[in-house]
């Protein structure tokens, strides 16, 4: 199951070209980006590993293609997704967000159902790839 | 980019049209105006920008697909205008098209090398990344190779640059500069660098009459003017210069402007009596040159060694 968080998840995979393009609209408008990779695809895990600092002085967006690549090829088996930060609100609220790279093999997700209280039922969500421990996901 | 593949290939180029788009020519026209001397340099840069645009056209024209190699070694003195004609060659790369935005990263040994182990890849990258759509400039290039310190981490920026030079092409152009015979040297022991490298370009001494004509154009641009025996002084004054250690060039001649400006304001402040105008506030006259160390025999003259010192 293909995993659909952020922008552009429901079109093919972003080439390169594509992020460079997305990025520099980005950092055109003073967006510092930065680029972040996780094993855990669960839509309310918010904050996943930064891969380096935000580039908040890069003026040209190959440089976040660069990293993105370097990124790829020390967790290429996992999530990565470049996301960009607005500081003129006078904190850092994201403007964009989208995934770059993904794991071969999404196994998608299950409903667990949960009895509390009598016979309420409770729903969760859990992705099947959580059930192998951190850094074993994804094989 | 994509796009470009679908619009349909020119069959004829009109190189004259293209040079007047670009922009090349105003670029090479300030460069004419705004820099005295260097005729060679001028000369290379003139034949480089030519063959950058017959490349873009053999481009448009499907003849050839490579980006050529843009990498560039500046040799000369100190002071001959290495830095201003890097950011002049950066402007002359993005109006070809050549690099995307067009800045110039200045750059020297500290900034690429880390001072302990796993420090300096980091950093080195992150002045790359700086870079990428633009110029990057690096001064001195050949301290970042310390043969005689075999635990010297330059070695590693030195693997990383070459990678990214290569590798990158397309996003950066680096331009190392530095003295000619260092340069030399430097280049021999990372033969890299020469086979990367496509452009040398070598910015000779400014000759003396030059050098007098830059010293006047700097001083009309702080608003200042020699009077005739200014003029006469600061003449001598080049001459003398140039024969002490350490002379580097058109920024001797900026020093040595600045602190005319020093005892000219002193002078005034000494001597004025009555009200100044504004032709005396910006006239530099003689004393004013006359005052320099340079005259009395130099820099080391002054600084004997103290009696009784060991």
């Amino acid at each position: 199951m293909r995993l659909t968080q952020g922008q552009f998840s429901f079109l093919p995979d972003l080439s390169d070209d594509d992020i460079r393009v997305q990025a520099q609209y980005a950092i055109d408008n003073g967006w510092a980006v930065s680029v972040e990779y996780t094993d855990d695809p669960h839509p309310r895990n918010t904050y996943w590993e930064m891969w380096g600092h935000p580039m908040f002085d890069n003026p040209d967006a190959a440089a976040v293609v660069f990293e993105v690549n370097e990124c790829r090829k020390e967790h290429g088996g996992k999530y990565i997704r470049v996301i960009a930060f607005d500081a003129s609100p006078g904190w850092e609220s994201i403007r964009m967000s989208f995934i770059v790279n993904r794991p071969k093999d999404e196994p998608g997700f299950r409903v667990v159902r949960q009895e509390v209280d009598g016979r309420a039922i409770r729903y969760a969500i859990e992705s099947y790839a959580v059930r192998e421990p951190e850094g074993q996901r994804y094989a | 980019m994509n796009d470009q593949n679908d619009i349909e290939k020119p069959t004829t180029v009109d190189l004259a049209a293209a040079f007047e788009e670009s922009g090349v020519r105003d670029i090479l026209q300030e460069l004419d105006e705004t820099m005295i001397g260097l005729a060679p340099v001028k000369q290379r840069i003139r034949e480089t920008a030519a063959l950058l645009l017959v490349d873009r056209a053999r481009q448009q024209m499907g003849l050839s697909s490579e980006t050529p190699t843009l990498h560039m070694s500046f040799t000369g003195n100190p002071g001959t205008g290495k830095t201003t004609v890097a950011l002049k060659m950066a402007d002359l790369l993005h109006r070809l098209g050549y690099v995307r935005k067009g800045h110039l990263v200045t750059v020297t040994r500290d900034d690429l090398v880390g001072q302990y182990i796993g420090h300096t890849a980091p950093k080195t990258k992150e002045v790359l990344k700086k870079a990428m759509g633009g110029v990057l400039f690096i001064d001195e290039a050949y301290y970042l190779y310390r043969p005689e310190n075999e635990r010297d981490y330059g070695q590693e920026a030195i693997e990383i640059l070459l990678q990214v030079m290569e590798n990158n092409r397309d996003d950066l152009v680096v331009i190392m500069a530095g003295y000619a015979d260092r340069m030399d040297r430097f280049f021999n022991a990372n033969p890299g660098f020469r086979s990367r490298m496509a452009h040398h370009i070598e910015f000779p001494d400014y000759t003396d009459a030059e050098l007098d004509q830059i010293a006047a154009v700097m001083l009309n641009g702080l608003g200042y003017r020699f009077d005739q025996g200014g003029e006469k002084a600061m003449a001598e004054y080049i001459r003398l210069r140039r024969a002490q250690p350490h002379f580097a060039n058109a920024r001797s001649v900026r020093n040595a402007l600045d602190r005319a400006r020093l005892r000219q304001a002193n002078r005034l402040f000494n001597e004025a009596k009555g009200p100044l105008d504004a032709r005396a506030l910006s006239t530099i006259s003689e004393p004013d040159i006359r005052m320099s160390r340079v005259f009395q025999g130099g820099l080391d003259v002054d600084r004997k060694p103290v009696a009784g010192a060991a």
